[in-house]
């Protein structure tokens, strides 16, 4: 089976560089430059730890991001069942042998970097199923025993995250998972059959629990609740983004996270720093950013000629934007706080590493778009 | 083939499905954009608002109060620059160390060691903690000898009430201390401009015009960070220091009040007896009121509680006190207004007089013979009262009494604790004692016994009203740029047509000659009872009547007895009363007297209106002078 697979591009070094999407690398570029500078305004205007670190990966980050945009798509696709099952090996190692941190178990200390495993399967799973999907028959794809297999591909890494607990990053690896089912041709009668199940069961499971077992579940999936604070948090960060006003206060001028009033500015937090120092219009400048970012994934996707490297463009693309919704609507007061983090924006490593690893991809796609896998 | 055809239909269902995705997308991002919209456009001001709220922390500074100054523009209540000694917890590195160095060096008692100690529990690193509130001058050297080693200490100069004639008027001003939870409670200006630190009127004139006084605070702007930590001073915004108040008091009177009373209870008032100005008003003992500033000892307070002569009561008007004698001018005027009798009519004095089997001792026991009316008060002869008094009913006395002020509130506006004391009659001992009048209850009223209770400041208000001729005056003790001169008033109250400006509170003016003569006869006449404290000087000439209100019920064996004064335990003493006013021709100023316990009116309290009228009447040309003062 694998002999005709090719790993070996028939391109060279100057016609790889020469199809790479430029429209998607420079606003890649922008958003990276964008992020040290709000990064440089949450160290208070100086060039400390945070934002030189982010400078640093994001460095690194984004050579490995050229790096394998030049590996043929075929090689991506030869190894994604090896990084999924890779990653559940790493998954199991951190509720092993993780780091604890404020009652989490989600990070593994290589040394040179702390990796958060769960994160990188957030494109893994994208992978697998892109690859799951690509190799199953149109006919195949409703059948009882592919949609178990898909599901069981979707459950494994969601049970280990849960079990971290991590709430949040166990929802973002669903919904991607889900999405590339939907992709793939799963009828949507069993979506909507599933959806309205879950709806109707979630009340009786709800009350057949003691409400200390409620609270302990709460409690287990989220252990970042603050029940002190009561939404000090997205108070703080409603008023920030609120006092940014049309134009906002002026880079360096935001006062709530200087103040230090706005929690985790670093990471969650990080589009109410940017959102109250560039006000309505760099908000909305940075949602169009984002916004072409991910049609320019779309359109990579709709030119590949291979249902993998489609799959997995589509599937990343509605990742990202279910990143992105999810963290805005956070940090806007629309949704409870999940901890998850703003691609590219945010301060942290595995999160970043996955984003490009994804970019990487998708690069590699529009790169090899001719390819066929067979 | 049929591979390619797979992937074809497969990348149609997945390019579909991702079409409805991307419409679902933008739904969504456009849904985003107008929360944005509404957070950042819609609500801007509300979360500006609420993000100053955030970072903006103010401070204010306890404002600097009005000065209060007497008639002449001397300071009686002002400022005084004070040193404290504040540390910073935050930049200590051994705060036990750094105590016990500072309680060695400013002699602090272990007592205070553990208020600072447990005071710096309740403070945040960053807020000053306040070692000492006042430091001595010397204190305040030595420690600027050893700052440099006392890192985290700084001394600070603020400002502090302060009384400069200590307790001379204690009584009129009061005296400020910190705000308790009732000041706050009853006053919103207190509520609005509390600090920790300010000081606020307790009593007297520092309470009653505590909005005046208080003044507006220096507000210091602050950004802040979440921890409550000050960042950087954004805004200074200067007060402004209370309003001044001018007293009509004259501080030399006041003073010469005060050493006359020295080692005594009682009171003196002096009163203008056109204006209606006070001039002075003491209660003597008195306190000082600078000890209250921060926080009096417990040793002092026990000492100013636990005196016998109750130097926290203030005696002008708050003593309650038979006034003796000294009614005998209201008795006479009333007799003479209601036609009971005339200068011609007499009554023999035998030194008692018998009512339905009761006797009633005149206070000379040999008797006074016959008498009229000037006689009868020249001598004070108490027989000739009580046949008048019999005459005249007490619900006729009790009308003219009223109308001159008796048991009446005087100052009531400005001093809380006034009391109005009371003069009675048969409705009022129906109502409060739920008994008939008898009449010889009628004949010790007719001599100031009995029922009657008057304030000093109340007969000193009665005996002005008698010196002006008979006008109605309101007694006040603000100055006011508006006030009329005496000269004005007296030719206003000649023309009949301001009647309505100072109403007559007589029916027949004669009659109040006929009283102003028989208090002069009193002083100035040989056999007169306050004749030995006369002046014979016209300048300074006066006209008084004594009065000595007993205290208890003289018994048989103790009139028998006749006992001095200083023979007779001191809670059993008579009260020694004086009530005059001068020069007798002119009449300018009216003074009442009591000395508690002091004995005889003649002897105890008139020789007091001597040396009080002598510096009054000498200062009445620069006090006209001064009617208009520039503060």
């Amino acid at each position: 089976m694998f002999q005709h697979t090719r790993l070996n591009s028939d391109q060279n070094l100057f016609q790889k560089i020469k199809n790479l999407d430029y429209i998607l690398l420079i606003s890649l570029i922008l958003l990276s430059i964008l992020s040290f500078f709000v990064m440089y305004s949450t160290d208070g205007g100086e060039l400390l730890a945070h934002s030189k670190n982010h400078l640093l990966k994001l460095s690194i980050f984004f050579m490995m991001m050229l790096i394998i945009s030049f590996f043929n798509i075929k090689l991506w696709h030869y190894f994604s069942y090896f990084f999924y099952f890779l990653i559940i090996l790493l998954l199991i190692w951190v509720s092993i042998f993780g780091i604890k941190v404020s009652g989490s178990q989600r990070w593994i200390d290589l040394y040179l970097i702390v990796l958060q495993p769960s994160e990188l399967m957030k494109i893994g799973i994208i992978l697998c199923l892109a690859k799951y999907y690509h190799r199953i028959s149109i006919e195949k794809v409703n059948t009882f025993s592919s949609i178990l297999i898909a599901l069981v591909i979707i459950i494994l890494p969601i049970i280990l995250v849960l079990a971290q607990p991590d709430l949040g990053t166990s929802i973002l690896i669903a919904s991607s998972g889900l999405i590339i089912l939907w992709l793939g041709g799963v009828k949507i009668k069993y979506f909507i059959v599933s959806f309205i199940t879950f709806l109707i069961s979630l009340p009786f499971v709800i009350t057949v629990l003691e409400p200390y077992q409620k609270l302990r579940i709460l409690t287990f999936l989220d252990p970042d609740r603050d029940p002190l604070g009561a939404g000090y948090q997205i108070i703080q960060s409603k008023i920030a983004i609120g006092s940014g006003g049309f134009s906002g206060k002026g880079f360096l001028n935001g006062t709530q996270s200087y103040l230090d009033f706005l929690p985790e500015k670093h990471t969650d937090f990080i589009f109410t720093l940017f959102s109250e120092e560039f006000g309505f219009l760099g908000s909305i400048g940075l949602i169009i950013l984002y916004t072409i970012i991910i049609l320019r994934v779309i359109r990579i996707g709709t030119i590949c000629r291979s249902s993998f490297a489609r799959l997995f463009c589509f599937g990343f693309a509605f990742a990202l934007f279910i990143y992105i919704t999810v963290n805005l609507s956070m940090v806007l007061g629309l949704l409870p706080i999940v901890g998850s983090p703003l691609p590219i924006m945010s301060y942290g490593g595995s999160s970043m590493l996955a984003t490009m690893i994804g970019f990487g991809i998708v690069m590699s796609a529009k790169v090899h778009s001719k390819q066929m896998i067979a | 083939m049929i591979n390619r055809n797979f992937t074809i239909r497969k990348s149609d269902i997945m390019n579909r499905r991702m079409f409805i995705i991307g419409i679902a997308k933008l739904i969504v991002f456009g849904g985003l954009i107008t929360r944005l919209f509404s957070l950042q456009i819609n609500d801007n001001k509300k979360y500006l608002t609420l993000s100053d709220k955030n970072r903006i922390r103010e401070w204010k500074l306890p404002p600097i109060r009005g000065d209060i100054v007497d008639y002449f523009g001397n300071i009686i209540a002002g400022n005084l620059k004070v040193y404290q000694l504040h540390v910073i917890p935050e930049q200590v590195e051994n705060f036990n160390y750094l105590l016990s160095r500072l309680k060695t060096i400013l002699k602090l008692s272990d007592k205070r060691v553990e208020q600072i100690k447990k005071k710096k529990q309740q403070l945040k690193p960053w807020e000053s903690l306040i070692i000492s509130e006042n430091l001595s001058w010397d204190q305040f050297l030595v420690i600027n000898n050893y700052l440099y080693e006392l890192i985290g200490v700084k001394p600070v100069m603020t400002i502090s009430r302060n009384y400069p004639f200590d307790e001379i008027y204690t009584h009129v001003l009061g005296y400020v201390s910190q705000p308790n939870e009732n000041d706050l409670l009853s006053n919103d200006v207190i509520k609005e401009k509390f600090v920790p630190g300010i000081k606020v009127g307790k009593l007297g004139l520092e309470k009653t015009f505590e909005n005046d006084l208080i003044g507006i605070n220096d507000i210091q702007r602050y950004e802040v960070n979440a921890y409550g930590k000050r960042i950087n001073q954004l805004d200074y915004q200067k007060g402004a220091q209370g309003s001044k108040i001018r007293i009509t008091l004259d501080t030399d009177v006041q003073k010469l009040s005060a050493e006359l009373l020295k080692n005594k209870a009682g009171s003196i008032s002096v009163m203008d007896i056109f204006t209606g100005e006070i001039i002075a008003m003491y209660s003597s003992p008195s306190y000082n009121p600078n000890s209250f500033l921060f926080g009096i000892s417990q040793d002092e307070w026990q000492l100013i509680r636990n005196n016998p002569l109750k130097p926290l009561i203030n005696k002008t008007l708050s003593g309650l006190y038979s006034p003796g004698s000294t009614i005998k001018p209201i008795v006479a005027l009333s007799a003479l207004e209601n036609g009971i009798m005339d200068t011609n009519f007499k009554v023999q004095c035998k030194g008692k007089m018998e009512l339905h089997g009761q006797t009633f001792h005149c206070w000379k026991e040999k008797g006074h013979g016959w008498m009229s009316l000037n006689n009868a008060m020249k001598q004070s002869c108490d027989t000739y009262f009580y046949e008048i008094a019999r005459k005249l009913g007490v619900d006729k006395l009790k009308v003219t009494a009223d109308k001159f002020g008796l048991g009446h509130k005087v100052l009531g506006e400005y001093f809380e604790n006034e009391k109005s004391g009371q003069f009675p009659d048969t409705k009022w001992k129906i109502n409060n004692l739920g008994k008939g009048w008898v009449l010889g209850e009628t004949l010790i009223t007719g001599i100031g016994q009995g029922y009657t209770q008057t304030t000093p400041i109340q007969l000193c208000l009665m005996t002005a009203q008698i010196a002006n001729g008979g006008y109605k005056i309101k007694p006040k003790i603000l100055t006011d740029d508006n006030q009329l001169t005496t000269e004005q008033i007296i030719k206003a109250i000649q023309n009949s047509k301001s009647k309505n400006l100072y109403e007559p509170l007589f029916l027949n003016q004669k009659n109040i000659k006929i009283i102003q003569k028989a208090m002069f006869s009193s002083t100035n006449e040989l056999r007169g009872t306050s004749y030995k404290s006369r002046i014979d000087d016209p300048k300074y000439q006066f006209a008084g009547k004594t009065g000595t209100a007993q205290v208890k019920r003289i018994s048989k064996r103790e009139r028998e007895l006749d006992l001095k004064t200083f023979q007779i335990p001191y809670k059993e003493r008579d009260h020694a009363l004086y009530v005059a006013f001068g020069p007798y021709i002119n009449p300018r100023y009216a003074l009442s007297i009591i000395v508690e316990h002091g004995g005889s009116g003649s002897v105890a309290a008139a020789p007091m209106a001597k040396e009080l009228f002598k510096l009054i009447i000498d200062k009445h040309q620069l006090r006209n002078d001064n009617k208009v003062f520039n503060i």
